[in-house]
């Protein structure tokens, strides 16, 4: 039944889909010799089932009108064969490109996955994570659709329709003309309807683009809606959404539904011509046309216009795919950011010692993120980081990572240019600990083992032991082997955060990253997860995010960032001796407001 | 069925569009069932006697019958449309009023992204059901009940060849549905664990590359991508058989009806015309037959979408208004909120007894500030939306002036609170429209008071357009801190007579949040507030620290007294703050 809304506006915005179509070909390359296979099968099906009402009109005509009855058993038996035949290569083709359209797929979607871990954090950023999820699953499906239905449809179709026509002009050119009459006034008719709806389907997409709109963004702020008490408003603006969609869906769905019962008229009508006409003809005795010759024309024509009918609904789907699989390649297409050099060297058994040279970086051209920074961690030194928010700390973090490329300067890990080394080698040089740390949908003990895929049980065991994670995990109820929800959900932030430095232990880096946690988890976990890190930190260097007094005051140096640039550096004595801005941040963050407040309180007088 | 049956209550108003539809489709098919009658008729009475008058007169009557059946199916497809359009369109109606009666516990539920899908794609695989049941589903009785009578009526004798046909097809359709059923299914469980492999590689990306861990992922799904495949192939290569096999056994049909229709007619008991008709019944039969076995998935994909919609329409509204609640004037109200003995669990309901708060009882008096302190999953943020009702209490009361919430109407009630959530919601619009969000007569001086307090007026009117900025979904292009403030300027806009800032400036920098705490103070001496906090800097002005442990109030008292006599405290203030000389350990007080 017609095309879905979707499928015509998107098709309407389809745009130049050919290259799509050429890319999605490629992936079938693979199968050349198969598909010129599956492709005579498809011509002999059709043939074969072109054939038949041909041989009724022979049976007709010869045998029935002839009285011949071994003639007539002769020719069935040909019917029944003919049929069988054309049964078996259907099948063959249609199971041969089955396997043929899915492979192509699990190509297509190892390519694109593949290609997506080469992109890097930046890219991420750009694109909402639901878009691409959507990519990859509606679109993509939309593609395997095509690929093992709609592209052998079409191919018959087509078939059907070329030796359909084929056989009607060997069998009587007058009565083939016949039953084309009525095809021209009937295809105008569909080409008016299509070019009216598809500026109806542009309109109901847009008009359904607003209310899903509308819908999503109330529903999501339902609370505050709730909170707000502004019920009544949410409902008044969704009804009258809700109705523009509506009426223009009735509009859009009912030129479409028009076009069915053009169809059938057309089957009826040639059907109707083609008795009439032939009826004429065979009366008169012109171009030899007999009862059996209308017989099989009448069915010819049923056959002539399922194709088209079906081929006019395809064509949406099949462009709307071709859109789809534009998106898909656009993520193919994006070039990663931050690729090694050609001859990078591998980084092993770092040192750990980080330079950073008078580096600049920002995320969007013109707005600098952090500027002329220069500082050098010797091995096994700890560097805490402190600065308001939106200083530039994480950032920081983030370019040493290589997660995004610097705009200038350098940045050297044991005198290494960090660009001149293969990224996979730099980052097992390092481990990153953040407060929220991903958790896999696995078990703890896979979950901790991702730190170091080579690692045995008993690393593991012994990882989340020097980790503070022991204690807890025994507790759950299957052990290492508990199944861990999405995203880890099942388990405390604390918890979670323990399992985060197991996977850092286990990984054994040179040089550490930490996020210290902000949000408060009860008192006990929160003094596990401190011994933890502190047993993590020894020994290597470590860039600490700090925003707990004790870190800063046992780091060897501490960083003072704000606004992208290093204000101070030194130790904390030092640092508070210079009344410059770390005290001030000291005084506003950790201890000037509680001086403020005991003075203040002084005056107040509510309680 | 009994889900999709409930949602034909929504076509009972469309009753006679729906007669009428159904009549226009059964005179179109009645129509064209007279067609291979009338071939007939050419082949026997027109060119067998070569009566040229009869094939004249016969052509016109079936194109004339023709443009008929047209006309009738196109009123037919206008007054389906409509119906079906409009049916639909009702339901979502239905169930987005339905959402709006919803409280938090509701939402917490159902998810943001199930009841998209629910007012979505669920409504349109029931719009689309009832679409094709008007246009073609509800004409197969009639088309095979008419081409079966005219099947008989040509030749009893060849019609019992639909004895073999019929049951064969309908054993081969509910064959393949029985047996691809399950198979689509695991397919379905396959593509589920491949997209879960994307979300959680996308969700996790920092990770995936802060381990060096692509070709692992790449691994881990390639495994599912194969495991997909593998099914895929299995599923598609079985059902891509049944549509030849559909037309195998049609075809086989004709043959058949070739050689017994044709001994017959070599014996004089049938003529050609006839068979030529039957084999056309034929067709019209065989080719319901399989449209009905298109259709049936469809509608009982329809039926587990209805049940998804009812899930949503028949869900009890967890808080509501009693009969004789009465609005409470705002004139009147001093802001004296009093929990007593407030217990609280989230499924009370259902007999799961996880307590989020148990036996909290405190007093907060007009215009004082109430902090509230405790580890995540303390339950502060529930103490502080049992307030305006987000909830209700399970055991208990709170009360406003004395008065019970549940005894006023919501709307009132929460007309008097000024909220700051725990998410930060903007909504797509300028940043005025947002902080006039609660209140629509609010003046510009009015929204420009609330964002000074909020410290948001400085970064706002630095904006190009100022107020007028447009920002976009969930507030895109603020900062998390500049959201933060601008909700907190929402709550302040409508002048509110307690506040509840839930967690809401943990993205603001120390010194704005200083900033603004002293502006609440200063200038809203007569609001009581609420003030759920992570960080102890945030609480320290307050009047009231309450301080929460798994539900229960640990401690309360201001910061001076919880220093002396909650060690909970001093620990979450030693924590956070250090081992500072202010807690007397030492050092002397050196200005620090």
């Amino acid at each position: 039944m017609g095309f879905r809304a979707s499928d015509a506006a998107r098709a309407a915005t389809a745009g130049d889909s050919h290259q799509a179509l050429r890319r999605l070909l490629a992936y079938l390359r693979l199968y050349k010799s198969q598909l010129g296979l599956v492709f005579i099968l498809i011509i002999i099906s059709t043939i074969l089932l072109v054939i038949g009402p041909l041989l009724m009109g022979i049976a007709i005509d010869q045998y029935i009108e002839g009285h011949d009855v071994t003639g007539l058993a002769r020719i069935s038996l040909a019917m029944v064969v003919v049929y069988l035949g054309s049964w078996l290569t259907w099948v063959l083709y249609g199971r041969m490109m089955a396997a043929i359209a899915q492979k192509a797929m699990n190509t297509m979607r190892r390519d694109l996955f593949a290609h997506m871990q080469t992109l890097s954090l930046s890219y991420f950023d750009r694109q909402p994570a639901g878009d691409l999820m959507s990519r990859l699953t509606n679109d993509m499906d939309a593609i395997s659709d095509l690929l093992s239905q709609n592209f052998t449809q079409f191919i018959s179709g087509l078939a059907t329709l070329i030796s359909v026509l084929v056989m009607m002009l060997i069998l009587n050119v007058w009565l083939t003309l016949a039953t084309l009459l009525t095809l021209p006034v009937m295809l105008m008719l569909v080409g008016v309807i299509g070019v009216r709806s598809r500026s109806a389907f542009r309109k109901l997409q847009r008009n359904l683009g607003a209310l899903n709109g509308l819908m999503e963004e109330t529903l999501s702020g339902q609370r505050v809606v709730v909170a707000y008490g502004l019920q009544e408003k949410a409902v008044s603006d969704f009804s009258a959404a809700n109705e523009l969609a509506r009426d223009a869906g009735v509009r859009a769905q009912t030129l479409t539904g028009f076009i069915r019962p053009l169809m059938m008229v057309l089957t009826n009508l040639s059907m109707v011509v083609v008795a009439g006409v032939g009826g004429y003809m065979a009366i008169a005795g012109i171009a030899g046309v007999t009862v059996g010759l209308i017989a099989a024309f009448i069915s010819y024509s049923r056959h002539f216009t399922r194709p088209i009918n079906q081929m006019s609904n395809l064509y949406f789907t099949i462009v709307a795919a071709l859109a789809g699989a534009e998106r898909v390649f656009e993520i193919i297409d994006e070039v990663p950011v931050i690729e090694d050099i050609p001859d990078a060297e591998r980084l092993s058994d770092a040192e750990g010692h980080v330079s950073f040279e008078h580096v600049d970086f920002c995320y969007t051209p013109g707005v600098p993120v952090l500027k002329d920074i220069s500082f050098e961690a010797q091995p096994g030194q700890r560097i805490a980081l402190v600065g308001p928010t939106g200083a530039g700390k994480t950032t920081l973090v983030n370019v040493l990572s290589r997660f995004y490329e610097i705009e200038s300067g350098t940045i050297c890990i044991d005198g290494y240019e960090i660009r001149e080394v293969q990224q996979d080698s730099l980052r097992r040089q390092l481990g990153i600990v953040l407060q929220e740390m991903f958790l896999f949908a696995d078990t703890v003990m896979e979950n901790i083992r991702y730190g170091r895929l080579d690692a045995s049980d008993e690393e593991v065991k012994a990882a989340a032991k020097l980790a503070n994670a022991e204690q807890f995990i025994c507790r759950l109820p299957q052990g290492y082997q508990t199944e861990l929800a999405e995203r880890g959900s099942n388990l405390s932030q604390g918890q979670r955060q323990l399992l985060t430095i197991a996977r850092a232990v286990l990984a054994d880096p040179r040089i550490l990253i930490l996020d210290e946690a902000t949000s408060s988890v009860d008192t006990r976990t929160e003094a596990e997860i401190q011994e933890a890190l502190l047993r993590l930190m020894a020994g290597r260097t470590s860039f600490v995010i700090a925003h707990r007094l004790s870190t800063i005051r046992e780091a060897d140096e501490l960083l003072i960032i704000d606004k992208g640039r290093i204000v101070e550096r030194g130790d904390h004595e030092e640092l508070l001796a210079l009344k410059g801005f770390y005290h001030n941040l000291y005084m506003s963050q950790f201890r000037g407001q509680m001086v403020a407040n005991f003075e203040s309180e002084k005056n107040v007088s509510r309680l | 069925m009994t889900s999709f049956r409930r949602m034909l209550h929504y076509l009972r108003p469309y009753w006679i569009l729906i007669a009428l539809a159904v009549s226009f489709l059964f005179l179109a098919t009645v129509v064209e069932l007279l067609i291979p009658l009338q071939i007939e008729r050419i082949i026997d009475d027109g060119i067998a006697t070569g009566d040229m008058g009869i094939v004249g007169i016969v052509t016109l009557e079936m194109i004339g019958l023709v443009l008929l059946s047209m006309l009738f199916s196109i009123a037919n497809v206008i007054l389906s449309v409509r119906v079906s359009e409009h049916s639909a369109a009702d339901i979502r109606d239905a169930t987005y009023r339905r959402i709006q009666q919803f409280s938090f516990g509701n939402l917490n539920e159902l998810r943001t992204g199930e009841l998209l899908v629910r007012l979505t794609s669920d409504v349109n695989k029931i719009k689309l059901v009832v679409m094709m049941s008007l246009i073609m589903a509800l004409r197969t009785p009639l088309m095979l009940v008419g081409s079966l009578i005219m099947l008989v009526l040509i030749s009893p004798t060849l019609a019992l060849l639909l004895l073999v046909l019929l049951p064969l097809m309908t054993g081969i359709i509910w064959w393949f549905t029985v047996k691809s059923g399950p198979m689509y299914e695991a397919v379905q469980r396959r593509l589920d664990r491949l997209n879960t492999v994307m979300q959680e590689n996308l969700a996790g990306v920092q990770v995936v590359k802060a381990f060096v861990r692509a070709d692992y992922e790449n691994e881990r799904y390639d495994r599912a991508n194969t495991q997909l495949m593998n099914k895929s192939i299995q599923v598609n290569q079985l059902v891509v058989l049944l549509l030849p096999t559909m037309v195998l056994i049609l075809n086989l049909g004709i043959a058949a009806i070739i050689w017994f229709g044709g001994l017959q007619a070599i014996n004089g008991q049938m003529t050609s015309g006839e068979i030529v008709a039957f084999v056309n019944y034929l067709l019209m039969t065989m080719i319901t037959v399989m449209m009905l076995g298109r259709i049936l998935p469809m509608i009982s994909a329809a039926e587990a979408s209805a049940g998804r919609i009812l899930e949503v329409v028949d869900s009890k509204v967890k808080v509501q208004d009693k009969p004789q609640a009465r609005p409470i004037d705002p004139e009147q109200v001093n802001g004296r909120i009093a929990f007593e003995n407030v217990t609280f669990d989230y499924d009370s309901d259902q007999n799961e007894h996880e307590v989020v708060l148990k036996n909290i009882d405190f007093v907060a008096r007009p215009g004082e500030t109430v902090a509230i302190l405790g580890a995540t999953g303390s339950g502060k943020s529930t103490l502080v939306n049992l307030i305006p009702r987000f909830y209700d209490v399970s055991e208990g009361r709170v009360t406003i002036d004395g008065v019970d919430v549940r005894e006023v109407t919501k709307e009132s009630l929460r007309a008097l609170v000024g909220v700051c959530l725990q998410e930060t919601l903007l909504f797509s619009g300028t940043i005025r429209d947002n902080i006039a969000f609660g209140d629509y007569d609010a003046s510009q001086d009015d929204i420009v008071t609330a964002a000074q307090l909020a410290a948001a007026d400085d970064f706002i009117t630095s904006k190009h357009d100022s107020y007028d900025t447009v920002v976009g979904k969930r507030g895109a292009g603020l900062s998390g801190g500049q959201r933060q403030r601008v909700a907190i300027a929402r709550a302040l806009a409508r002048r509110p007579k307690i506040l509840i800032l839930d967690d809401s400036t943990s993205s603001v920098d120390v010194a704005t949040e200083v900033r603004i705490q002293k502006a609440l103070d200063d200038k809203l001496e007569d609001v009581t507030s609420f003030i759920v906090a992570q960080r102890i800097s945030t609480v320290l002005t307050a009047d009231n620290i309450i301080v929460l442990d798994k539900g229960r109030i640990a401690a309360i008292g201001n910061h001076r007294e919880l220093m002396t006599s909650s060690p909970i405290y001093q620990e979450i203030y030693e924590s956070q703050l250090g081992d500072g000389p202010l807690n007397g350990n030492g050092r002397p007080q050196d200005g620090i």
